[in-house]
């Protein structure tokens, strides 16, 4: 028998929900879907990437170990971040600094939050898996805030330039369309905070009733987790459509063209 | 025409920044009254001109100036609000046309936004309407009343009839004689000929970038350049 024992699965429990892989090659054999290479692909790639995470996470989280280690591993995923938002959003001017300063800004505010009041002590067991929470949680709504708001200058020009010839500044001639994108961005975090526990449970909860911890513990950690991710995705979009908003005007407030956007 | 009030460019290159220049160049002075109409062939770069003028694009090389001062001199809001522009297609903002006019003049009142409606041949009426449900000539016509509030010396239009009726383009072309008449510089991007005709005090034909011919229709009519009587419409 399979039995869980203070949260751990056991390699046979781990190679027991394999069947469940198995179910999807399955179905996918049977309706003829072609994804069977790729069910096995992704399911053996997040089993390996997790497992040295894991192995790397045991030396970043002993209670013995300094703080800074942890604070390199947030460096690292910061960076990580940063690059992946600048290959998803290639077009976007500066789109690397930016999502570097937005990520990071993000994460201080936030995280400076949680521990500043006590929150969560602070040590690497805590630390790192929350940092990874403000900036995994930020990055698919910081691509889609960068290119919504190019998106509104390319194809909001003409309404932006008239707004900018009748003596409007360009901070105010793109405020509705940077409200626009904040917008866009945030609502789907706010429609699926207000759906928590009566559409799905979420993921840290589950994980820590299954590790053994007492429902009503879990969930007081699972609304501290909502109210990061809200708090970090507002910040790092906000830093992030602010440092974009200056990027698309010149100093004398004009909408500068694609080709103008690159070269200085 | 006094020069002291007119815009003035100095040797000036326009275009993309890392491309071909549009204008090659240019020295100019535009007259600083009446209805001023940029003529010449498509890409001769009429409305690249235009675009200098209130700053939405700066040149690569040169200088314009304005009132005697360099535009770079000028604070880009208050020049533009000194030199309205409309364009080929009205930039329609959300909202009623009350709204539209508040981008403009943010406490204008009821009543002195009825009156501006009024002044460019709209019914005071049309303020609560939503500006999405205006007619093509009422909208550019909207665009104008808006450009008004902030008071400009000169009036900058990019086409602005191009997308219009025939009915509706000659509401928008007695606007622009009466504004003309009532002291505000007009300065009007056409390539229609009979417009040009019907409006124009002052002609600018332009091509291939360069200036062709700076004169009164009477004189551009009298030209020997098949170009420039063709962009006129001699008779």
């Amino acid at each position: 028998m399979i039995a869980v024992e203070q949260g751990d699965i056991g390699i046979a429990g781990l190679a027991a929900s394999g069947i469940l892989v198995a179910v999807a090659v399955g179905i996918s054999l049977w309706r003829q879907l072609g994804l069977e290479r790729s069910l096995l692909w992704a399911s053996l790639r997040a089993l390996v990437q997790l497992l040295i995470v894991g192995w790397v996470l045991q030396f970043v989280v002993d209670p013995d170990d300094p703080i800074i280690y942890s604070v390199l591993w947030i460096v690292a995923m910061v960076g990580f971040a940063a690059y992946t938002t600048s290959r998803r959003a290639a077009d976007v001017p500066k789109v690397l600094p930016l999502s570097l300063v937005a990520y990071t800004a993000s994460a201080i505010v936030v995280l400076g939050v949680l521990f500043g009041f006590g929150i969560y002590d602070l040590e690497g067991r805590t630390l790192v898996p929350l940092a990874g929470m403000v900036i995994g949680n930020s990055l698919a709504a910081t691509v889609l805030v960068s290119r919504q708001l190019l998106i509104a200058a390319t194809e909001q020009r003409g309404v932006i330039e008239g707004r900018l010839a009748l003596g409007l500044s360009a901070t105010e001639a793109f405020r509705p369309h940077l409200r626009q994108a904040l917008r866009t961005a945030l609502v789907p975090q706010i429609e699926s905070t207000k759906a928590v526990g009566i559409v799905f449970l979420p993921g840290a909860m589950v994980g820590l009733i299954l590790a053994g911890v007492d429902p009503a513990d879990a969930v007081k950690v699972q609304v501290s987790v909502m109210y990061l991710v809200l708090g970090s995705v507002a910040t790092t979009t906000a830093v992030m459509s602010l440092g974009i908003s200056r990027e698309l005007f010149t100093p004398a407030q004009q909408l500068r063209r694609p080709a103008q956007r690159t070269d200085d | 025409m006094s020069s002291a009030d007119a815009f003035e460019l100095v040797g000036v290159d326009a275009g993309p920044v890392d491309g071909d220049p549009i204008l090659r160049s240019i020295d100019l002075v535009l007259p600083a009254n009446g209805v001023t109409v940029l003529a010449g062939p498509s890409g001769a770069g009429k409305s690249t001109l235009l675009r200098l003028l209130n700053r939405l694009d700066d040149p690569v090389a040169g200088e314009v100036r304005w009132r005697g001062r360099a535009l770079t001199d000028w604070s880009p809001t208050e020049l533009r609000r000194q030199v309205a522009m409309v364009f080929q297609r009205p930039p329609l903002f959300a909202g009623t046309v009350c709204d539209n006019l508040r981008v403009a003049l943010p406490d204008v009142d009821l009543e002195r936004a009825g009156h501006v409606l009024e002044h460019v041949g709209l019914g005071a009426d049309l303020l609560e309407h939503d500006a999405d449900t205006l007619s093509g000539g009422e909208a550019q016509r909207m665009c104008v009343a808006r450009a008004l509030l902030t008071d400009p010396a000169v009036l900058l239009a990019d086409e602005p009839t191009a997308a219009l009726d025939r009915a509706a383009r000659a509401t928008v072309e007695d606007l622009g004689r009466m504004l003309a008449d009532s002291g505000v510089a007009v300065i009007w991007v056409s390539h229609d000929t009979d417009q040009l005709r019907r409006l124009a005090d002052h002609v600018i034909v332009l091509a291939d970038g360069a200036v062709r011919a700076v004169g009164h229709l009477d004189e551009l009519d009298a030209s020997t350049d098949p170009l420039v009587r063709q962009s006129v419409g001699a008779p």
